[in-house]
């Protein structure tokens, strides 16, 4: 009976179990690097809050935007069975939407924030319906489907922008960019907190979690139990279209211009990796959304670690890459089939006395 | 020459875990002979035919070819040892010319000489009558075009043995007779054509001999012109005395005096010819007729699976349309489709949720299933129905075939339906459970709802139907209630009447 | 009737097809400019600098669509590429010798291909994810080596550079009466020779026909007894090769390294593939295709500078809705090839 028990723990974290190692390993190893990595002071900041500090913050506070990004990833993947590959383009779309709103006011307050914010959502979704209906009507493959932003997105920011980074200054945005007045946490994380709140809300209060998963695992069933896998389909990029949004404004807000280059760089490939590394298939189907999260986490803690042992922030890409694969060949089916011989073998012996116990 | 022997199985055995999928089977294939493989549905054909073709390795028995014992591990090495197999999807590739995919992975050189090779092709085409040219996409080409181009390839590589697995299956019936004719023109240059197929004019068309499996056994080896069609039916079938014929005690008569539930005139879908059809509420009746009769087909259109192109329906008198399956569930149908793996599960979930999927799709996007409400459904159904597994969330994929069935058919209880259509839920799963499940059908029928039950054994229709319709090559062709439900009976219609008149 | 059946003109294939449908909209743009725009659109340098300026683009996208015919994606082939004009410019200005250069860059590009195949089709990691690696690595890599720009200052190789073939027929009077012969680099060349051997090797050899069949259907390829692992093996090694050469013919037109190099490369390359006719679902590809897909992007970018749309963002702009529309024109046109085979 014990023995059952442990089995099913050890299936619940199955999925896990990978990103929890390598988030392990990460900690450990930066301990022996140096026992005070993971400090935590309490500094002061320009404005003179008492404000959270040190590497451990920095890499909760860094990794928001891709956490975001990552949840919505992780459902465009499970539903579609493909990878959203535009994410960053259309950042800087709704970013430059977010500045464009926040500029025409004359008068930046909680007001315009939030309509900009929401103005931000608007734009971005209907770009993520654009993909969508590309990948659930035509039936065109993710990638193909959202190359044609990844190739204009920027662009098209850039054309929102008039051919200029413009800055917008103001309390409101600093707060959300960096630490509202009085607390001690970083904006941004609490915006990953409130968005994984969120997504825990519509799966508690929808069906959607099940739904998704059923067309992506198998959609001739779904289908014939009735399920509406082009909504599906469609749905899931319009959700990633808002945590778009979101992640866009956060990054503009941190910086508090808009810069239609270098806005989320390279940030769609790290998402795609979060959800990889937190054991998602991405040929679609079962998904854990805090698999991704914990991906996301785990990139940025890497890049951190690298950025301590005094590697450049350009040449964090090649260790980056070896980490990758050293994840993805443990994770390969071929390596886990080799695997799970070994160890049948190995517990061939036992497993005859428990099966004929079971019975 | 007839008489010369090609290919000599004998004693195969192969066994699963927990089956025996053959026990001691025979099976002999002369020179220029068309020799028909028939069975119902786990008789062992496709057992024996996956071990002859290397894709399963037999635990015991012999195989000789030509005399010649021989051991076969691969498809590659039953290839290359003259046994071709022609399956029913096409394992060719669409996106390339007839001519290649008749040689491709069999060059001789490192160039591909396309003038060549379409000159080849075209021989051989030419000389087979397949009406297909060298040039030609294959994906451009009918189905029965590129089944024939199949054979082409096998023809090429000078195959002593051709295995057509279930070819005609979506053929019509121009096709099915070019088909045919390249049979009788192979056979007539000495090739011996194992054919599988679950149609019966067929089997009497073209076929020189017949070999009856079932339950992994061999029932005989006949001369197709000694074996009437309807005792070739029985031989399928079996007649053993089934320990529970008493399951139904006289159900008929009540049912005739109420209400009509389901009726539906000209249903036609994008795979169905257009039927009537008719059901009472708490009436059990039965769509039977041979894998490939159209029964699955019919049913499907019921429930709006397939694209739906004519007919009206109505539900309790009203007119209602079901074009897709949603609509289906609204109006209290529920349907338990034929192939499991394919329509069923959802492998990857667990047990839970795969059974409250279908309610949660008719409640609606916005009122999930609570996790305590659907543990509650999936414990209630895990315990009625006896669905054996280790925990309400295990995966579906790792149960047994019977509890996998079970817990779709738990799927469909759950949203407590007026209609429930059950095609083939039998299939492949052992006794017991076969019986619970005929018991199930019986306990809803008495609570009223309505139910159509598909088998391939007759015995379990005619234990749980009341009304039994019989199809056969797409259409129907008898309808049978009361006294004239036994098997003897159904085994004639199937067959088409009094076998020898038909032909 | 042998004869007849021979002469007779089948309809085309899908490959064909898309193809087809690439080139006369090429055509049909290029003579629209040289119509409504004129100026350098009536010059043949117009032509001869798209090649100039693309000719590592065209290699890339031949090994990329090599892959994606094969049912794979790599992504990897910009970054390979800037990796390899770093190493070779660095190589060069330590004192080394051309011929070494060029077997470095072959080196690199083979050892990325050789760990990509062997990831892919022996291990069977997802091609994305992959080559998603290989792409960081070269890129962190490139910046190892050098984050400053580097300039080549190699005698020999200045001359290897200067290499260029004039056609003076081809060329125009220029303004003060000189004649201005037109101008291919050395790189184009090799670009070309490249195009014409793998164009042979798709359509010729028996390698070729099996990246189609992979492609086209995985299982009936290896029931007809194709090695299909391998065939996918080599299909990276060859993409790996390729963003070598890229890499060298980049280092020729350039004559410096960058980190930044070829930064987008990839995108470029997949979007002219699938200008070009290549499915990323496999089985249907040409290089020619893909030929006349760089050329159909290059041509787009010309047009909308040459028609007063000076802002930046309306090359991409254009580029983006020219992909849009070749995309959905290839889902219509497949489309209803399906249904009306159907009917």
């Amino acid at each position: 009976m014990k023995n059952k028990n442990l089995n099913g723990f050890k299936l619940n974290l199955g999925q896990l179990t990978i990103p929890i190692i390598a988030i392990c390993l990460l900690i450990i190893f930066n301990l022996i690097r140096d026992p005070g990595f993971f400090a935590i002071e309490i500094t002061h900041n320009n404005d003179g809050n008492a404000v959270l500090a040190g590497n451990l913050i920095s890499i909760i506070n860094g990794a928001s935007e891709l956490a975001i990004l990552a949840m919505g990833m992780t459902l465009v993947t499970a539903a579609c069975g493909g990878q959203d590959i535009s994410v960053g383009a259309a950042a800087a779309i709704a970013g430059s939407a977010f500045v464009k709103i926040l500029k025409s006011t004359e008068s930046i307050n909680g007001g315009t924030v939030l309509f900009a914010l929401l103005f931000a959502c608007i734009v971005a979704m209907l770009f993520g319906t654009f993909n969508g209906t590309l990948v659930a009507v035509f039936k065109i493959q993710p990638m193909i489907a959202t190359l044609i932003l990844y190739t204009c997105g920027r662009s098209i920011a850039y054309w929102i922008n008039g051919g200029a980074t413009p800055t917008v200054s103001s309390p409101i945005i600093n707060a959300i960019g960096s630490f509202i007045p009085g607390i001690p946490v970083p904006t941004p994380v609490l915006i990953v907190i409130t968005v994984a709140v969120i997504f825990k809300l519509v799966f508690h209060f929808t069906s959607l979690e099940l739904l998704t998963q059923s067309v992506g695992i198998n959609g001739s069933a779904a289908r014939l139990n009735g399920i509406n896998a082009t909504f599906i389909k469609l749905l899931s990029f319009i959700i990633l279209g808002a945590c778009v949004a979101v992640a866009g404004c956060i990054g503009v807000s941190r910086l508090g211009l808009i810069n239609h280059e270098t806005l989320l760089i390279d940030v769609e490939m790290d998402a795609i990796l979060a959800v990889a590394i937190g054991g998602n298939n991405l040929g679609g189907g079962k998904f854990k959304i805090s698999g991704s999260i914990i991906g996301a986490y785990v990139i940025q803690m890497l890049t951190i670690t690298l950025y301590a042992m005094k590697v450049s922030s350009t040449d964090v890409k090649a260790y980056k890459a070896i980490v990758i694969v050293l994840l993805v060949v443990i994770g390969s089916p071929v390596i886990k089939a080799r695997f799970a011989k070994l160890w049948s073998r190995f517990q061939s012996g036992r497993q005859k006395v428990s099966t004929k116990g079971a019975e | 020459m007839q008489d010369k022997v090609l290919l000599q199985m004998r004693q195969i055995e192969k066994r699963f875990p927990g089956v025996r999928a053959l026990d001691g089977v025979d099976f002999t294939l002369r020179e220029g002979e068309i020799h028909a493989l028939m069975g119902e549905n786990g008789a062992g054909k496709s057992t024996l035919i996956k071990v002859l073709t290397g894709v399963y390795q037999m635990d015991g028995g012999e195989i000789k070819l030509d005399g010649e014992l021989i051991t076969i591990r691969s498809p590659q090495d039953a290839q290359n040892s003259g046994i071709s197999t022609v399956y029913q999807e096409i394992t060719l590739c669409p996106n390339l010319t007839v001519a290649e995919n008749i040689f491709i992975g069999r060059e001789d050189s490192t160039w591909v000489r396309h003038k060549d090779y379409e000159k080849r092709a075209d021989e051989i085409l030419g000389k087979l009558g397949i009406p297909a040219r060298s040039r030609q996409q294959l994906g451009d080409c009918s189905l029965a075009v590129q089944q024939m181009v199949a054979i082409a390839r096998a023809v090429d590589m000078k195959c002593k043995v051709l295995i057509l697995d279930e070819p005609t299956s979506s053929l019509d019936d121009k096709e099915v007779n070019m088909l045919f004719d390249l049979m009788r023109s192979l056979k007539s240059q000495g090739v011996g054509i194992i054919f599988v197929t679950h149609f019966l004019e067929q089997v009497y068309e073209v076929s020189d001999r017949i070999t009856v499996l079932r339950n992994g056994e061999l029932v005989g080896e006949y001369l197709t012109e000694e074996l009437p069609q309807v005792e070739l039916v029985a031989k399928m079938i079996g007649k053993e005395l089934d320990e529970l014929s008493s399951l139904r005690e006289e159900p008929d008569i009540v049912v005739e005096e109420k209400e009509v539930f389901y009726n539906a005139k000209g249903l036609s879908s994008s795979a169905a010819l257009p039927f009537d059809f008719s059901i009472r509420k708490g009436e059990v009746n039965g769509f039977t007729g041979l894998l490939g009769s159209g029964r699955s087909e019919s049913v499907r259109a019921i429930f709006g699976a397939d694209k739906v192109t004519g007919g009206s329906v109505s539900i309790k008198g009203k007119p209602v349309k079901i074009t897709r399956p949603v609509e289906a569930m609204k109006n209290g149908i529920g349907y338990l489709a034929e192939d499991r793996k394919r329509d069923g599960i959802i492998a990857d979930l667990s047990v839970r949720e795969n059974i409250i999927l279908a309610l949660q799709v008719m409640n609606g996007f916005f009122k999930p299933i609570s996790r305590s409400e659907s543990e509650a459904f999936a414990d209630e159904y895990i315990k009625v129905l006896n669905i054996k597994t280790a925990s309400r969330e295990t995966p579906i994929g790792s149960l047994s075939g019977g509890n996998q069935q079970k817990v779709i058919l738990a799927r469909w209880l759950l949203t407590h339906p007026d209609y429930l259509i059950l095609d083939e839920p039998t299939r492949g799963i052992d006794v017991g459970t076969k019986l619970e499940i005929q018991k199930l059908v019986l306990k809803l029928a008495e609570e009223g709802v309505s139910v159509t039950f598909i088998s391939s054994e007759v015995e379990e229709m005619l234990r749980t139907c009341s009304r039994l319709i019989v199809m056969r090559d797409r259409h129907v062709v008898g309808e049978l209630k009361g006294s004239d439900l036994n098997q003897e009976q159904v085994m004639k219609t199937i067959a088409g009447g009094e076998a020898k008149d038909e032909e | 009737m042998n004869q007849k059946i021979g002469v007779r003109r089948e309809p085309l294939t899908d490959t064909q097809l898309l193809m087809t449908i690439t080139i006369f909209i090429f055509f049909g743009m290029y003579l629209l400019a040289m119509l409504l725009l004129g100026g350098g659109f009536l010059r043949a340098q117009q032509v001869f600098d798209m090649l100039n300026d693309n000719a590592s683009l065209i290699i890339v996208s031949c090994g990329l669509t090599i892959v994606m015919i094969g049912g794979g994606i790599d992504i990897s082939v910009g970054a390979v590429t800037s990796l390899v004009v770093m190493s070779c410019v660095l190589y060069l200005n330590g004192g080394g010798n051309i011929f070494v250069s060029i077997l470095l860059a072959l080196g690199i590009g083979l050892a990325f291909g050789l760990v990509h195949g062997f990831l892919i089709s022996y291990l069977e990691i997802q091609p994305f994810i992959v080559t998603l690696a290989g792409m960081f690595f070269a890129r962190g890599m490139t910046t190892i080596l050098s984050v400053n720009p580097q300039k080549v200052a190699h005698e020999g190789f200045a001359k290897l550079r200067d290499v260029k073939i004039e056609i003076p027929w081809l060329g125009y009077v220029a303004n003060n009466g000189n004649v201005v012969p037109a101008r291919m680099e050395l790189g184009v060349v090799i670009a070309l020779v490249c195009l014409v051997l793998i164009f042979i090797l798709l359509k010729f050899i028996k390698l070729g026909r099996a990246f189609y069949a992979i492609g086209g259907n995985q299982q009936s390829a290896l029931m007809l007894g194709i090695n299909v692992k391998r065939t996918r093996f080599i299909s990276y090694v060859i993409s790996g090769l390729l963003s070598g050469i890229s890499g060298y013919v980049f280092m020729m037109h350039t004559g410096a390294g960058n980190a930044t190099n070829a930064a987008g490369m990839e995108m470029n390359a997949i979007a002219s593939s699938i200008i070009g006719g290549t499915l990323l679902t496999g089985g249907v590809g040409n290089v020619a295709g893909t030929f006349f897909g760089t050329m159909t992007l290059t041509t787009i970018k010309k047009i909308v500078v040459s028609s007063g749309l000076k802002e930046p963002w309306w090359q991409s702009i254009t580029t983006g809705g020219m992909l849009c529309f070749f995309i959905l024109l290839q889902s219509v046109v497949l489309g209803q090839r399906a249904k009306r085979k159907k009917s």
